[in-house]
Order: structure tokens, then C-alpha cells, then sequence
């Protein structure tokens, strides 16, 4: 896949953006020790647990793990979308420098959409089923753009051709039932896209689709952001999507970051044992299927009962009594940042 | 489209032949309606004379199908009580029973539907659990109590509005209104909270419940994704996600409203068909029995059809091609 250079934007007939100013050495998005809780009867859990990491501006940032790991709660922390009573309990989330965690009202209205769009997991339950699809795509544009009812419209469409929506022109009156999936998801992507924001999070936005559009989708996703230059935080689970459409990657294990750097150094050569465990598990077509599938023994542990220490270090086969008792610090290897006691270390022969 | 709502009216059409069954069993084989009208003092001739007037030697599918072709024509004979056709009896008083109904049922609606989406919005607020426990009350306590305590508070203690009656009618849209004069609509008052108060109670609840069901699912977290406003967010795409359970409550409600005014009719001496109905049943008016019938399973029967086509305009998705 060519990588269309940033000039490219102009082309797409979108109006250049006025986007929060930034320096250039300046994240567009900035993690920093965010810790989220959920106070219940049986005790507080922390879903999100210290977790830093940063995305820069036109980059796709990959956040992988298992389910539980604290990835969607981690985006929906950033756009201010945690369920009561889950909270943000300390850390700081910066868009463009400028602090977001801690907004409310009119000003979280105006990062939501419109300079942090949204792609959910579920196309078939993400749009509003008794609304016009042209109808949520205009609302969303006025409510961000300083743009008149007939603009909006107007700009609906051009977001539904954008998208790749054939007769896009009539399909704005269509209803979300009478989409495919895969077309209903273009018609979210066009949603996350038509306030122009510089950010996307995109929380497992292939998950729900067929095999078949899954590629489409993301291509499609892909295109658009870097034609915006838009940054995208792609949370997923799936190995595939990770190698094929991020810049760099971070890798989650019980709501802590244990590996965070560029794609193809993470999948080749982690750092992390859980990322290694995690990409010996990922069936590769091209290794011989004889071989079997290396499998992590043990389970991720539940949130009540996370280990002190590394949370990875019962299930490690390289685990040291530090890895029991401290939180390992980050620590930077090759090009990677890695929280790990014995990553850094010589690895010891694993037959003894 | 057109082929759903025909064959819809065409269903309403066979409820309200069985309904119009019932009506003429009650009418023809429920006491003898000779006896009801000459009393004891009449002669075997009187009776003979009577019997073949009012058709009642013909056979009983004739007897049937000549009742309900009367009453398609708005015919439902006599009354037994004063002599009266019934359909006059009834033409008179049902402007104040839908008068009462139609400002009942937007009392029950409106303040039903606000207060839902207000207590699903502030769950846990002081002020929702106080609207909660205090419509808890509202609807343990029968209809004729609520009356009676609204008469000894408002009427008898401070004398703000009057305990029975419709007060002071003026024309409006050819018919006689209370809506139109100034003691009509203080007349008005008490009964029409009476009687919208249950209703109210049972839409706020249903709103509620609804609501919190909607405001869980991904549309809404996606519509505060997009960055669009709470009101926006909580009366465009969440109130209108309910209302298809909730049009269905609404209409039988408002039926019911309609229909069974009679406590509060009675309680407040509102001179509308549910009392004319309570004093029929205390003179086994049958004719008029019949005809009241009759009227609530037209009403339910046109209530419902609307409700079926509403739900075709609130949801595309039950649009039928």
C-alpha cells in the first residue's frame, strides 16, 4: 500500500482544518499515568492502571490485548466516556497539549466528535435506527462545524461519498436498517470523520464484520485518516489488523501498558515476555502448521485479584522475587518502551 | 400501506360485530324489555302490540342484524327510563365525558412522558426518588379517593374551585364546551386530574423504564460520541427510541380514560355518558346499556388502529412495503 503524501489532503476537497496548534515535538495525544476506578461493594477495581503512552500527530497507534486488558476502557476514558462509576482517578490525558480528562459540558461536547472521533465496535448498533442516516450525519456537522443546515447537508454527502457509499446522494435518506454491515460501518467511519477531528479512536472497528469487508473497512479507515492526517488509536484484538494498519503499537495486560513501540520491532522482536508469549499464540499461515500454537499457560487475572507486582509474573516463565513485589518501571529497549524487571537482561537458556 | 390499514379497519369491523352481539344479547335476553316498558298494569293485548312493534317475534339472527343496522345509523331505540331516543341521550352528554377524556389524557401524557424521561435522566436524584415514592402513592390510592380528597382540599378547605359540575358552557365548535368559559375550565380541574393522575403514573413509569433501557445501548454512547448535546441526546434519539411501547400504553390509557369516566363522573357529578351509564344501570336501562357499550368498543377499536399506524411513523423499520 503507497502512502499517499500529506499534500494529498487538499485533494479530497476537505477545507484544511484549524487545528489545536502544536509544536512539533508536542504528542497529539498524551497518556500519563491514567488510573481509572470503579468503586463496587466487593472492592475498587482499576480497569486502567497507570497506563502512559503517546500518539503522534498522522500516527496510527495500535493498542492490543486481550479482552479485559482495559483497552476500550482506556478510549472511552479519553473522550470522557466512562459509565458511572467508573472514574478517572488520577492521571492526565493531553490532546494537543491541552489537558481533556477533566472537561465537562460544552467544552467535553466540543472534543467529542469534533476533535476526537469515534468508530464502536458494533456497526448494527451504533446509529440511531429510527433517524435518517443524512439526518445524524448533518446534526453531527453542525454541531461542530460553524456550518448552516443546507452546508451540513451538503456536507453530509459529501461524507457518505467520501466513505465510498455508492448513490450516496439518495442512500441520505435511507434508514441504518436498510445498510449492510459493512456499509453501516463506513456510514460510522463517516460519522467519526465529518467533525474534523485530528484524533480517531477506533474501538475493534472491524470485529463485528464479515471477513469479507473487514479489509475494505480498514483500508478505508486508513486512507482517510492519513489523507486528513489524522491520528488513530486502533484498539483491537486481532494481531492481523495490528501488523497491517499501525505505525507503532502498545500491548495491554490487566490495565497496565507492558510494551509500547513500533509495529514491526513489537511483532518480530518483543521486548516483553507477554508480548512474546502473545505472538508465538497468533497463528502465522506462513510457519508450519505442524509445529502447534505456543500457548501463555494460565489466564489473564481478574480484576479483584490483579498480583502486586508485574501483573504478568505467575504466568512468566522469567519471573524474578522483583517481579513479584515491585511494579517493574519503564524502560526503553531498542526502539521500544517496556515495562519489564528482566527484559533488558540476558535471556537465560529456557531448558534448564 | 393502503392494504395494511384496510384490513385493519376490516378487523375492527369484526370486534365490534361480536361487541355488537353482546350488546343485543344484554339487549333482547336480559330481563324482558315488555315487561321494563308497560309494567305490571298492562293488558295481553298491550303486550302483543309492543312485542311485534319493537320486532321481537321475528327470529334472532333477523332481531341481530336489524340492531346493528340501526345502530350503524347512530339508532339504539328508546330508553326504558324516560322515553327518550338514546342516541340524543348520548349525542348530549358525550361533549363533556370527551371534553373531561381529551384534557385528562394530555394532563397524563405530557406530565406522564416529562417526569419519565426527568426521573430516567436523574436516576439517582433526590428529587426522581421523591417523584417516584410520591406516584407510588398516586397510584395505590382508588380514583374515588384521589376525588374525594382533592374535593376536601381544593373545594371544601380553600374553596378554590367548585366540587361538582361542568359549570358555565359556551359554544365551541358547535358543541357545548366548558373549555371556553372561565368556570368551565376551573370545573375542569379536579375531575380531569382525577382521572389523568392513574394514567399519568403508569406513562411516567413506562417512559422511565424505557428510557433507562435506551440510554444503555451503543446509539446513545455514540450520539454523546459525536459530541452532541445532553438535550439532544435525551429527547431527539432517546425519548423517540421509547415511544413505540409507550404509544401503545397511551392509546389503551386513553381509551380507558374515555371509557370508564365513571367514578369520576359520578364523583364529581359530571354530566357526561359514564354517569349516564351508572343511572341506566340502576333503572336496567338496557337500550342505553347497549349503546354505551357499543360506543367504548368503537372508540377502543379507532383508538388502536391509530396506535398501529403511529407506530409505522415513529419506527421505519416497521414500515411495511
Amino acid at each position: 500500500m503507497s502512502i499517499p503524501n500529506a499534500s494529498s489532503a487538499s485533494a479530497t476537497g476537505v477545507q484544511p482544518v484549524s487545528r489545536p496548534s502544536s509544536s512539533h515535538d508536542e504528542p497529539l495525544l498524551a497518556v500519563e499515568d491514567l488510573v481509572v476506578e470503579i468503586p463496587t461493594r466487593r472492592g475498587l477495581l482499576r480497569p486502567v492502571d497507570g497506563v502512559s503512552f503517546e500518539l503522534n500527530a498522522g500516527e496510527i497507534l495500535g493498542v492490543v490485548g486481550e479482552s479485559g486488558a482495559g483497552k476500550s476502557i482506556t478510549g472511552a476514558a479519553i473522550i470522557g466516556l466512562l459509565e458511572r462509576p467508573a472514574r478517572i482517578a488520577s492521571g492526565s490525558v493531553r490532546l494537543a497539549g491541552k489537558r481533556i480528562d477533566n472537561l465537562t459540558g460544552d467544552d467535553l461536547r466540543r472534543v467529542r466528535g469534533g476533535e476526537i472521533g469515534t468508530v464502536f465496535q458494533d456497526p448494527s448498533t451504533s446509529l440511531n435506527p429510527l433517524q435518517r442516516i443524512g439526518d445524524q450525519l448533518a446534526e453531527t456537522a453542525r454541531q461542530h462545524l460553524d456550518i448552516s443546515r443546507a452546508e451540513s447537508r451538503d456536507r453530509a454527502l459529501l461524507a457518505l461519498q467520501e466513505v465510498g457509499i455508492p448513490a450516496a446522494a439518495e442512500r441520505l435518506d435511507a434508514y441504518p436498517h436498510e445498510f449492510s454491515g459493512g456499509m453501516r460501518q463506513r456510514v460510522v467511519i463517516a460519522l467519526a470523520l465529518i467533525g474534523e477531528p485530528v484524533l480517531v479512536i477506533a474501538d475493534e472497528p472491524t470485529t463485528a464484520l464479515d471477513v469479507s469487508v473487514q479489509a475494505q473497512v480498514l483500508t478505508l479507515l486508513k486512507r482517510l485518516c492519513l489523507e486528513r492526517g489524522t491520528g488513530v488509536m486502533m484498539i483491537t484484538h486481532d494481531m492481523g489488523v495490528i501488523a497491517e494498519t499501525t505505525d507503532r503499537v502498545a500491548v495491554m495486560y490487566a490495565g497496565r501498558v507492558a510494551e509500547i513501540g513500533p509495529t514491526p520491532s513489537v511483532l518480530v522482536n518483543a521486548a516483553h515476555p507477554y508480548t512474546r508469549g502473545l505472538m508465538a499464540s497468533t497463528p502465522n499461515p506462513a510457519s508450519d502448521v505442524a509445529e502447534g500454537l505456543v500457548q501463555i499457560p494460565g489466564a489473564m487475572p481478574g480484576l479483584l485479584s490483579i498480583p502486586a507486582g508485574c501483573a504478568f509474573h505467575p504466568r512468566c516463565d522469567r519471573a524474578v522475587p522483583d517481579c513479584k513485589q515491585k511494579r517493574p518501571p519503564r524502560e526503553t529497549i531498542n526502539d521500544s518502551d517496556v515495562w519489564c524487571w528482566v527484559a533488558s537482561q540476558p535471556q537465560q537458556a529456557r531448558h534448564d | 400501506m393502503i392494504a395494511y390499514i384496510i384490513r385493519r379497519v376490516l378487523q375492527g369491523v369484526l370486534v365490534l360485530a361480536v361487541v355488537g352481539f353482546v350488546a343485543f344479547a344484554m339487549f333482547r335476553f336480559m330481563g324482558n324489555p315488555i315487561e321494563n316498558m308497560l309494567g305490571q298494569e298492562a293488558t295481553r293485548l298491550d303486550r302483543a302490540a309492543l312485542a311485534e312493534r319493537l320486532g321481537l317475534n321475528d327470529p334472532v339472527p333477523i332481531q341481530y342484524l336489524k340492531f346493528i343496522g340501526n345502530a350503524a345509523q347512530g339508532e339504539f331505540g328508546v330508553s326504558y327510563r324516560n322515553g327518550l331516543p338514546v342516541s340524543e341521550m348520548i349525542v348530549q352528554r358525550l361533549p363533556a365525558t370527551l371534553e373531561l377524556a381529551f384534557v385528562s389524557a394530555v394532563i397524563a401524557v405530557v406530565f406522564g412522558i416529562v417526569l419519565g424521561v426527568f426521573v430516567a435522566i436523574r436516576r439517582n436524584g433526590i428529587v426522581a426518588n421523591i417523584v417516584m415514592s410520591a406516584t407510588l402513592v398516586g397510584v395505590s390510592l382508588p380514583t374515588f379517593l384521589i376525588g374525594v380528597l382533592l374535593i376536601w382540599i381544593f373545594a371544601v378547605e380553600l374553596g378554590w374551585l367548585p366540587s361538582f359540575g361542568r359549570g358555565e358552557t359556551g359554544t365551541l365548535f358547535g358543541w357545548q364546551s366548558s373549555l371556553v368559559t372561565v368556570s368551565g375550565l376551573k370545573s375542569l380541574v379536579l375531575p380531569a386530574i382525577t382521572l389523568g393522575l392513574y394514567q399519568m403514573t403508569l406513562v411516567m413509569r413506562l417512559v422511565r423504564s424505557e428510557m433507562l433501557e435506551v440510554l444503555r445501548t451503543d446509539y446513545i454512547r455514540f450520539a454523546r460520541a459525536r459530541g452532541l448535546p445532553d438535550k439532544t441526546v435525551h429527547f431527539k434519539h432517546a425519548l423517540k427510541n421509547t415511544l413505540v411501547p409507550v404509544i401503545t400504553i397511551i392509546g389503551l390509557q386513553v381509551g380507558q380514560i374515555a371509557a370508564f369516566a365513571i367514578v369520576t363522573e359520578t364523583v364529581f357529578q359530571w354530566p357526561g355518558v359514564g354517569l349516564l351509564f351508572i343511572n341506566s344501570i340502576q333503572f336496567v336501562d338496557i337500550p342505553v346499556m347497549a349503546a354505551y357499550l357499543l360506543l367504548v368498543g368503537v372508540l377502543f377499536v379507532s383508538i388502536n388502529l391509530v396506535v398501529d399506524l403511529l407506530y409505522a411513523v415513529v419506527d421505519p423499520r416497521l414500515r411495511l412495503q
